[in-house]
This record gives structure tokens, C-alpha cells and sequence, in this order.
């Protein structure tokens, strides 16, 4: 970062990401569109544009809320009722740290990747069903519209430095709604502490652990030496095979503890593969944040 | 030259570099396997986790032990080791060098020069003055003994000749000889006659070494006629184990050139020393057969020629009257000539002419009259082998010929007149042929229906009569008679070669009945009166190597010096010809004997399987190469890289085995009747192999949480290869991109629709258009329904069983809600009974359902059961999937137990719940 400032180089940072951006953009658009949600009522009646329902006028009733075309057609005077509709915040927290940019398999798609096209994809029917979406770090406060969804992609389209991601749930909205993307690889102090920050807060959310298949099975054997991506932590053993079972233990212990925490919370936890396909992840996810507390 | 047993090793010297071995054990042993460095985020995890034992930081003792061996091969193979070195005395002195030259040596003749000239030239080095002699070739005089070169430059001129040795000549030759010289001798392997003495005058005058080939001789007889066929016996030295070797008919197409007619295998068991190959071949290819051959044997005693034996039979044909002007048909002799023209060589003239030509066969059609000196010819020409076939007519029936006494041409008497039936002025039907009975030489001939007898002469009842018959009428009357005369025989058809009296000349029953009669007379070999004062010319000599060549400049050989002849210098087997015979010489006949030669003890004897001396130098290192490889595999499992190393290697033993086509077969039909399995038929769009695959998990795991069904997971059907019978249900998303399958699988599809099996046809594009050709999808379902068995269709009508099977349904919704899903259409005019809610339509299960709601999408679930695609809006959108998982379990409960729910017994309860 220390000559960023050169034009040489803020012009290459620059194309860089112009050239990530729009696929980027794109897959999330398209993988939004498999969802095909549109804009989602509250299916109560409230302040909103969208028509929800005609009923008989009480007394106390305004008489400019009277529909006078409805009302025409019977004897009794009747009111239009407009769907409640209230704008969420949503706070996403993607983690970009070095341990997510890895593929088990050549070819495979990174997990930053996939959680970078899976939250962008929550912005963008997020952003289409007039909901409000920002960062939990605070680096983007929450807003409504497409241009959001621009300027999420192009705060995402930068890795991070840190060998593993930490949560930092300091920006979310009280009462509003979060989701959490990561590994989860890393300190689980920190994710338990940003979540119980968040459930001070009455935010409710859904954490989504994304894996390499490689990460659940541990096909290793013989003497490695096993690196972390950002080269802070080194682990040699002479038989990989023999670690095996007790990583697989650690790894779901890991699991147990994130789906208590969420149990614990009121959140939602899942686990994605990156082998899968993300359509279904997302389908997920939505249904996670549009559940109802 | 240093030996350990049979081993010799040609640089012994560097042996002594396997003492060092242990130094190297040592230096290896410190040195461990590598470490790989792998990125891997899971480190987190792993911290704080011990390795359960520790390792030692050495190689293991037996991958030290892989990589000693492979250094000592190394050295042992650079010390040039060879098994059974070749350690022969080279001897001194004169050698001569015996080559037998017979047609056996020609099958291997380059490995004997080759071995000749080995020998040659270990004498050239010796310094030894050599002799080269070949026994079917003698020197005129002394045997000179020459430096080997000069003998080298002389050997391309030997050949080998298609006869044996003339024993007399050889033993008189080798006594001859003076002097001492070792001898060389190399053999055919075949027993000659005087082979004993010359080996003794041999050894009278030094070593005798013997080489002969282990390969078997083969050997072919000549070719003979046996019922119909030909049967060609091939005979070999030794009983070397069971054995099947090509017999070969060669001759000239029609075209002229020489090519191989037909072939036949003759099969050797074990133990035997001859075998027959059997050619059935049609009389047109069997003509054309001038020699046989054992393929691969190019041997002069390999090749059998052909002579007259095998050839066209010369038909003469004499009528009583002279063919009448115009009227083809009518003549006597017109069926006669059509059906021989094409097997036998038909002449016909006037009968002092037709007899000198010594046809095989005269045939007299309605001839009743014959001059004394006609018959007494004639009766002349049969005594000798002869075949007189007369026919019948109304001359013959008015004449008296053999009438009180029978005459020698007839077989038989006859009465007075002849018999007509089912003629215009007769009562009767026309008879019918008798089957044939096996004693005649027509048994076996099919008789066809049509062939009918009205007129035919009557043969006076006799004691012979009833032997002499060979075919007769269905009442019994004799039809053909035959009887035999001296060599040769008199047969007499009771009806008239044409089409007068009789349909049989115009059936094939015919040209069968004329085949086997005239096979039955194939000429035999000449007799020695015969040829009493004949010339035979060679037209056709065999060389050694049993290649024919023209033959010029021969001379002639009297007729009975060549039948008392075996092939020799004098009379070389080929073809030879005398006015329009042909007689053929074969080097080995009937009786030539093809016995291993017999050595006595003290000879030695060398062979190609001898104990010769091998190299082990390549082996070794192969070996060596072979260890080296292994300890490259055992390092990498060591050290963990094997993994995907190994996958590979399952792949590719997968595709070399291609024998496991079956097992996998196998796999897949237990995999498919282990229990119900829904299946898809793949599309070859990876995506929409996907989602059908999803889809009917999710309907398959529906099925099971809420109904009996309990399929296993759900399978993809290549309707091209697999076989489809095994699965009651196929679902088949339908892409625009589609390949049309093919004949076979278009059958295989119909099969399946008619024996039970039902396809649900899904175009997936419910949303697009209205069902029909309206889109590409439909256009493409249209397309590959063409081909299929499928029946008159209409829209899933109300009272179906299928909205009842299971749940009560009236929609039929997938990802989209159409009402336009197809269904076998209901037969015509079944009406509501009165008072029933259903009409009573209480057959056939619909062999296909076709719509467009794309219900995989709806069914389908991931590995976690969570659904893949969403369907409507909110609550319902998840009404719209319940309601279609409701149609997916109605569907495969109809496909599972039919029209069941259609039956009345249902109805009170169904009504019940309908609430009515």
C-alpha cells in the first residue's frame, strides 16, 4: 500500500478490479435471478405502496382512507389496506482473509469466491426487495438501491491481509438483520463475542460456514508440512494419515459449537460446500433472514 | 569366461562392486523421505494435535532393501551375465555339412541356411576346410572339401526339392566317402529310408552332430470325394499336442486368377497324427479347385493337387426324337440341359461320336430302340464305369423293350403300355412322390408338394424290384430304378424327361435328384490298362516350396511309369496332361509314411529348442528398471503423493479391463433391482442430468417419509446402453438440443413401453408456451416421439386414476401450474354409470405422461434435503411443491399398482373422504 499513491499503480489496482467487478456482479445477478423473489411484502397490512387488502370502515378511520371506487360498488364504506412494508437493515460480514482464497482441487472455485458471489447475491434481492445493506465492519453503512450493490462490490472485490478472518459485528443495526459468511477456520472467541454483541442488539442473522470438500475429508498422508495460507501458522507431522480422525473430531466439535452459538443467539447456522451448487445456499440464506422472529 | 552354475559372466571383474553394497545401506539409511508442504487453511485446527507415535527420521529397512536390489541387478547386469553359455568344442579338421533338402525342409528353409551359414562360419574361424552337400542334390563327384567363404557365396544357390532322397543313391554316396571330417548334419526330422546306413558311413569317418526343428511337419494327402464333400486328410510327424490347422482350396476365379477358394480347419486332438478338414463346396467352386494347401506350410508335401477327380463331369445327352422346331419346351431334353449345364459338361451329337468322347454319364431320353452294335458299346462303356440314365416316354411305353426279358441297359421289365392318372380321361388324382427311404441314394432330398406324376411306366413286380427301386410313388410304384452293371450302373426314371407326364423336371427336386446321381459316378484313377501306352506331358511342376510353375521342356512319361511313380528327379510331382486328362502328382499320396526321424543314442542331437545360450544382460536390467520404479511408487505412499496417483491408476485399469464390461453390467442391474429405483434417462445436458438426478431424490425421499415405497437412490439410464427393463418408472426432461436415439434404443424404448414400463415426458417449459410444438422443447419431444409405440393421448381427464391413486388431486402442478399434462386416452364410448362418481375404465396403466410443469425442479433437493429451487411466491410457492411432490407420489403409485384405486371396491371410502 505504499505506493498507492503512484498513478502507475492505482491505475493497474484499478483495472483489476474493473476486470472482477462486472463477472462478479454478474454471477451474483444471476444466481439472485434462480431466486426469483422480486420484491417480498410483509403480508401484513401497514404503510407500504403495494395493495394488501379492501376491509370495512371502523369508526376512528380517516376519511381520506376511504376507497370511495370501492366503496361505490355496496352500500358499505370500505378501505384499502396497503401492505406493511419496512425497510431491514441487513449487515453482512464476509470474511476476505487469506485462509478463504483457498481450493482444495485445481479447478474447484475458491471459497472466497463463493462467499463473495453468495453475499452479493443476498445484496442484490436484498437491494431489489427495497431492503437496506451494508458492511458489519462499518466500512459501509447500510443503504437501499442498486448503487449499493456497486459500491458492496467493490469494497468485496479486495482480499483481505489477515491470515483469518475475524467478525466484527461493532456496525450492525440494532434490530436489524445480519449474515455472516466465513470459514470459520479461525479464533472462535471472536466469532463468539461478535455474535453475542449482535443478540444484545436484537439482531438476528445467519452464519454460513463455507468449506472445501478437501477441509472435511483431510485426504493427507505421509510426513507434510501443513501451512496456513498467510504462513503465520506451520504444523509438521510425519504421518498426516494418523492426525486424520482428530481433525475430522476437531472440525465438527467446530460445528457443533458455531450451531449452538446460533442455537443459543437465535440465529440460523449452515454449512455450504463449495462443490455444491450455490443456488441452493442462497435459497437458504434468504429463507434464513426472511424468517420471522 | 566365468561361471555360477548355467550363468556365465562375460566381465566378471565388476561383480566386485557388490561389496560395496553395505556402504551405500548406510549412507541411504540416513536420509529420510522428504516432506511436502501443503497450504491448508484446517491448520488452525490442527494445532495442539500430537503425532500418535513418533516416526522414525529413517527410511524404512525393506525400501532400503528395494533400493540395494536395484543397484545389484544394475551391477550383476553390467557384468554381463548369460544362461547356458555356449561352451561346444569347436573341433578341428574337415567338416562336412549334411542338408537333407526334402519338401520339409522348405517350411523353415531360411533358418537352416541361416543356420548352415552359422556353422559355416564358425568353421571359417576354426580354419576348417568345408563341404556343403545336400542329399536330394548329390555332387556328381568327389566331395570337395573348400574354405568356408567359398562355400558361403554358394549356399543362396541350394534349394530345397519337393521329393525324398533316393535311399540307394545316398547309401551308395555315402560309402563313397573317404577321409576323416566331422559331420553336420541337417535334417527334415523325417524318417527316411537309409537314413541308418548313411549315418553309419557318416560316423565311420568322424563326429556326427544332428540339428533338426522341433515344429512339427505337416503334411497333405490328397484330396477325396465323400458324400458330397471333400475331405482332405492332413497328417504330421508328431503327436505335439492338440492343434487346428487351415486348410486352404485355391484355384482361378472366373476371372482367371488364382485366388483361395474356400477354407476349412482340420482339427488335431492330441494324440493324433491325422486330421480331416471337411470343404463343402458347390459343384461351380469345386471345379475351379486346382491344388490345396496348409496355410502357413510352404512345403511342396503342403500342397495337394487336383486332377481330374475333382472336375467337371462330361454329360452326353441322346433323345429319341429330333427336338422339334419350336417347340423348345416339348423337348426331351431341354430340362436336361438346363439343369446339368450348370454343374457337368454337356455334349451332345450323334452316339458313335458322344461314346469316344467317354463321357461320365450318357443320358437317353425316351430312346427305345438301339442298334445291336449300339448296345453292345454302350453295354461296353457302362461295364467300364459308365453311368446310363434313361428317361422314359411314349416311345419307350410303346415298345417292347425289355418286356418279356429284361434287357441289360434296363433296370428293370416293364408291362405292357403304361399307367395314366388324374389325366383328362382318367379317374385318380395325379400321385405324389413317396418320402425317399435311406437305402436311395436321394434320401435326405425335400420333396416339394407340386411335383406330381400323371403317366409313367409300369415295371413288372420281381423279386430284385423292390432293391432295385430308389424312388417311388406314394402308392408304391416304382418312380426310378437303378441297377448296377459291371463298374458302372443303369438307372431308368419311369416318367419322361420333359414335362409331359410329370412335373418333377420342372422342379428343383430335379437338379438334386440328376446332382446326387451323378455325383455317385466320379471318376476313379485311371487303371494301369487305361493308361497302357500313353504319353503324359507336365504341364504344371511343384517346386520345393510348393509353388507351381509352368513346366517346359520335359519330356513325356509314359502312362504307367506315372501311375507306379513317387515324385522323384525323374518324375516331379506337378500336373500332367495327356489329350484332355488330367492326372496329378502329389509328393506325398495316401500311403507316404510321415514319421519322426529316429536317432540312435550317442547322436547329438540339436534342435531350435536346444538349450541355447541367452543374454541375460537386457533382462536383468529390465529387472533392475522394474525395482527402481517400485521403490519410486513406495516412496511417494510413503510420503503421501500417492493418492491421486492411485485414483489414476484405478482409471486406467478400469479402461484396459475390458472383460469388466460384464461385471459392470451386472453392477447395474443389482443396483437396480436391489430395491424400486426411480430413474432418469440422461440428456446429455450435464445441467439437466443434475437436476432430474436431484429431482427424483427428493421425490424418492418423500416417498419414503410418507408412503410404503421405498426407493433406493435414484438412477441415470443411457437408454443407448442400459438395459431399461429394470426400472417401472423413467423420468425424461426433455432439452431442445436432445440427440435422437437410435434404431436399437428405439426398440429397446418400445419394448418397454409395451411390457409395462411408463416414461414421464417433462418438456419443462410450462411457462413458455401452451403444450404442443409451440416451442423448441416441444418440437423436440415431438420429434423423438415419432419412433415410439404412443397411443391416442388426451389431458388427464377428471375422473383418472391418477387423481386418486394416492392423494385426491385435480392439478398436476411442477415448478409451473399447467393443466395441459397428457395421458393415454380413454377407450370410446365408456359412459358415468349412474350414481358413480368415476367412470369404470378398469384397464391399461398409461405407458406415457407428458407435460411441461418441470416437476424435477420442484422435487429437487440437495445432499441436506434443503429444496434447490423455489416454486411460486411465499406460502404459495410451497403449496405449489407440496402439491407436486402430492402429484410425483400419486404418479409412481399409480406406475406401481396400476389402476388398483380404480377398481369399485374403493369407491364407498373414496366417496367418503370426497364427501359426497
Amino acid at each position: 500500500m505504499t505506493d498507492i499513491a503512484s498513478p502507475v499503480a492505482l491505475r493497474a489496482r484499478a483495472e483489476g478490479l474493473g476486470g472482477h467487478l462486472p463477472p462478479l456482479l454478474a454471477e451474483a445477478e444471476h444466481l439472485a435471478a434462480t431466486v426469483m423473489l422480486g420484491e417480498h411484502g410483509r403480508r401484513r397490512a401497514g404503510m407500504g405502496d403495494e395493495f394488501w387488502q379492501y376491509r370495512p370502515a371502523h369508526a376512528g378511520d380517516e376519511a381520506r382512507g376511504i376507497d370511495w371506487r370501492r366503496s361505490a360498488r355496496s352500500d358499505a364504506h370500505f378501505v384499502r389496506e396497503k401492505e406493511w412494508q419496512a425497510a431491514q437493515s441487513v449487515s453482512l460480514w464476509i470474511d476476505m482473509a487469506q485462509s478463504m482464497a483457498f481450493s482444495g482441487v485445481k479447478g474447484r472455485v475458491e471459497k472466497i469466491d463463493r462467499a463473495r458471489v453468495l453475499g452479493l447475491a443476498v445484496a442484490v434481492l436484498l437491494a431489489r426487495a427495497g431492503e437496506r445493506v451494508g458492511l458489519a465492519d462499518g466500512s459501509l453503512a447500510p443503504r437501499s438501491g442498486m448503487a449499493q450493490v456497486m459500491r458492496l462490490a467493490e469494497v468485496l472485490a479486495v482480499d483481505g491481509a489477515a491470515d483469518y478472518g475475524t467478525p466484527a459485528a461493532r456496525a450492525v443495526v440494532p434490530f436489524g438483520r445480519a449474515l455472516f459468511i466465513s470459514d470459520f477456520m479461525g479464533d472462535i472467541g471472536a466469532v463468539e463475542a461478535a455474535l453475542t454483541r449482535a443478540a444484545d442488539q436484537g439482531v438476528r442473522g445467519a452464519l454460513v460456514q463455507v468449506l472445501d470438500p478437501v477441509e472435511e475429508a483431510f485426504p493427507f498422508d505421509g510426513r507434510t508440512v501443513f501451512e496456513s495460507l498467510g504462513g503465520t501458522l506451520r504444523r509438521e507431522t510425519m504421518k498426516a494419515g494418523d492426525l486424520r480422525g482428530r481433525y475430522i473430531a476437531r472440525l465438527a466439535a467446530r460445528k457443533d459449537r458455531l450451531a449452538e452459538l446460533a442455537r443459543l443467539t437465535g440465529w440460523q447456522f449452515s454449512v455450504h460446500h463449495t462443490d455444491e451448487a450455490a443456488a441452493g445456499a442462497l435459497l437458504w440464506i434468504y429463507r434464513a433472514l426472511e424468517r420471522r422472529v | 569366461m566365468w561361471l555360477i552354475g548355467p550363468i556365465g559372466f562375460a566381465i566378471p571383474g565388476l561383480l566386485l562392486a557388490l561389496v560395496a553394497l553395505p556402504a551405500l545401506w548406510i549412507l541411504l539409511r540416513a536420509v529420510p523421505p522428504a516432506p511436502i508442504r501443503r497450504r491448508f487453511p484446517g491448520v488452525a485446527l490442527l494445532l495442539g494435535l500430537d503425532d500418535e507415535k513418533a516416526e522414525t527420521d529413517r527410511t524404512p529397512w525393506w525400501l532400503l532393501l528395494l533400493r540395494m536390489l536395484a543397484v545389484a541387478a544394475a551391477i550383476v547386469a553390467f557384468a554381463g551375465p548369460v544362461l547356458h553359455p555356449d561352451r561346444r568344442a569347436s573341433g578341428s579338421g574337415p567338416l562336412l555339412v549334411v542338408i537333407d533338402g526334402t519338401w520339409a525342409d522348405a517350411r523353415d528353409w531360411p533358418q537352416r541356411m541361416d543356420r548352415v551359414q552359422t556353422v559355416l562360419t564358425e568353421a571359417g574361424r576354426a580354419g576348417r576346410p568345408v563341404a556343403v552337400v545336400s542329399l536330394t542334390g548329390l555332387p556328381s563327384g568327389e566331395v570337395a572339401f573348400q574354405t568356408a567363404t567359398a562355400w558361403t557365396s554358394r549356399l543362396s544357390g541350394l534349394r530345397p526339392m519337393p521329393w525324398v532322397p533316393d535311399a540307394a543313391a545316398v547309401v551308395a554316396w555315402a560309402n563313397t566317402l573317404t577321409g576323416r571330417f566331422d559331420s553336420y548334419w541337417i535334417s527334415d526330422g523325417l524318417a527316411h529310408e537309409g537314413r541308418a546306413a548313411v549315418l553309419d558311413a557318416l560316423q565311420g569317418h568322424g563326429a556326427v552332430t544332428v540339428w533338426q526343428s522341433a515344429h512339427p511337419v505337416y503334411a497333405l494327402r490328397p484330396a477325396v470325394f465323400k458324400d458330397g464333400k471333400v475331405e482332405v486328410r492332413v497328417a504330421r510327424d508328431t503327436a505335439a499336442g492338440a492343434a487346428e490347422v487351415t486348410v486352404v482350396a485355391h484355384g482361378p476365379d472366373p476371372g482367371g486368377t488364382d485366388r483361395d477358394l474356400a477354407r476349412a480347419t482340420a482339427a488335431f486332438k492330441a494324440s493324433d497324427l491325422e486330421a480331416t478338414a471337411v470343404l463343402d463346396l458347390p459343384s461351380e467352386l469345386r471345379n475351379r479347385v486346382n491344388r490345396f494347401e496348409v496355410l502357413g506350410q510352404h512345403s511342396a508335401g503342403a500342397v495337394s493337387l487336383t486332377d481330374d477327380a475333382l472336375k467337371r463331369r462330361k454329360v452326353a445327352l441322346i433323345a429319341g426324337v429330333r427336338d422339334r422346331e419350336g417347340l423348345e419346351l416339348l423337348s426331351p431334353l431341354h430340362y436336361l440341359r438346363e439343369a446339368l449345364k450348370p454343374s457337368a459338361d454337356v455334349i451332345e451329337g450323334n452316339f458313335t461320336d458322344l461314346v469316344q468322347a467317354d463321357p461320365n454319364v450318357i443320358i437317353l431320353a425316351d430312346v427305345a430302340k438301339l442298334s445291336p452294335e449300339e448296345s453292345a458299346t454302350l453295354l461296353a462303356w457302362v461295364n467300364k464305369g459308365g453311368m446310363l440314365l434313361r428317361f422314359a416316354g411314349p416311345r419307350m411305353a410303346e415298345s417292347d423293350i425289355s418286356r418279356d426279358a429284361e434287357d441289360p441297359l434296363m433296370p428293370v421289365r416293364l408291362r405292357v403300355g403304361g399307367r395314366e392318372v388324374g389325366g383328362a380321361m382318367s379317374w385318380g388324382q395325379p400321385k405324389l412322390l413317396r418320402p425317399f427311404p435311406e437305402s436311395s441314394p436321394f434320401y435326405g432330398l425335400t420333396i416339394p408338394p407340386d411335383v406330381t406324376v400323371n403317366e409313367q411306366v409300369m415295371a413288372q413286380p420281381d423279386p430284385t424290384l423292390a432293391a432295385r427301386t430308389i424312388a417311388s410313388l406314394a402308392d408304391g410304384t416304382p418312380l426310378v430304378t437303378r441297377k448296377a452293371v459291371g463298374r458302372g450302373a443303369v438307372v431308368l426314371f419311369h416318367v419322361t424327361a420333359n414335362a409331359e407326364w410329370s412335373t418333377l423336371p420342372l422342379s428343383g427336386l430335379f437338379v438334386q435328384m440328376l446332382d446326387r446321381l451323378a455325383v455317385s459316378t466320379r471318376p476313379a484313377r485311371p487303371t494301369v490298362p487305361e493308361m497302357a501306352g500313353t504319353t503324359w506331358v507336365p504341364l504344371k511342376q511343384l517346386d520345393g516350396f510348393g509353388v507351381l510353375h509352368g513346366a517346359s521342356q520335359s519330356a513325356g512319361v509314359a502312362g504307367e511309369a506315372l501311375l507306379a511313380a513317387t515324385a522323384g528327379p525323374k518324375v516331379p510331382p506337378g500336373i500332367y496332361g495327356a489329350q484332355d486328362r488330367r492326372l496329378a502328382l502329389n509328393v506325398v499320396t495316401d500311403t507316404t509314411e510321415i514319421a519322426p526321424a529316429v536317432w540312435p543314442r550317442g547322436v547329438v542331437v540339436e534342435g531350435a529348442v536346444a538349450s541355447h545360450e541367452v543374454n541375460l544382460k537386457g533382462g536383468v536390467l529390465v529387472g533392475a528398471l522394474v525395482v527402481l520404479l517400485l521403490d519410486l511408487l513406495a516412496s511417494l505412499w510413503l510420503s503421501g503423493r500417492l493418492r491421486g496417483l492411485g485414483a489414476g491408476a484405478a482409471v486406467v485399469a478400469l479402461a484396459l479391463s475390458v472383460p469388466g464390461q460384464g461385471r459392470a453390467d451386472d453392477a447395474f442391474a443389482l443396483q437396480a433391482t436391489h430395491g424400486v429405483v426411480l430413474a432418469h434417462v440422461l440428456t446429455g445436458d450435464a445441467r439437466v442430468d443434475q437436476l432430474a438426478q436431484a429431482g427424483l431424490l427428493g421425490l424418492s425421499s418423500v416417498l419414503t417419509a410418507r408412503t410404503s415405497v421405498e426407493p433406493d437412490p435414484p438412477m441415470a439410464v443411457n437408454i443407448e446402453t442400459d438395459d431399461l427393463s429394470l426400472f417401472p418408472f423413467l423420468y425424461w426432461p426433455i432439452t431442445a438440443t436432445e440427440p435422437l436415439p437410435s434404431q436399437k434404443a428405439y426398440a429397446k424404448l418400445n419394448d418397454y413401453l409395451r411390457s409395462g414400463g411408463m416414461i414421464l415426458f417433462d418438456t419443462r417449459d410450462a411457462d413458455l408456451g401452451d403444450f404442443g410444438a409451440a416451442t423448441p422443447n416441444g418440437q423436440r419431444l415431438q420429434a423423438i416421439a415419432v419412433g415410439l409405440d404412443i397411443p391416442p393421448l388426451e389431458v388427464v381427464p377428471k375422473d383418472h386414476v391418477l387423481t386418486r391413486s394416492f392423494y385426491l388431486l385435480q392439478d398436476f402442478p411442477g415448478r409451473f401450474d399447467s393443466r395441459n399434462v397428457w395421458i393415454e386416452a380413454a377407450p370410446p364410448g365408456v359412459a358415468k354409470a349412474e350414481g358413480m362418481p368415476f367412470r369404470d375404465l378398469n384397464d391399461g396403466v398409461s405407458p406415457v405422461v407428458i407435460g411441461g410443469n418441470d416437476w424435477a425442479s420442484a422435487w429437487a433437493v440437495d445432499a441436506n434435503g434443503a429444496s434447490l429451487y423455489p416454486v411460486g411466491r411465499g406460502n404459495a410457492g410451497e403449496r405449489q411443491r407440496e402439491i407436486s411432490y402430492r402429484f410425483g407420489i400419486n404418479l409412481i403409485m399409480y406406475v406401481l399398482t396400476g389402476n388398483y384405486k380404480s377398481d369399485q371396491v374403493h369407491v364407498p371410502a373414496l366417496l367418503q373422504r370426497l364427501g359426497q
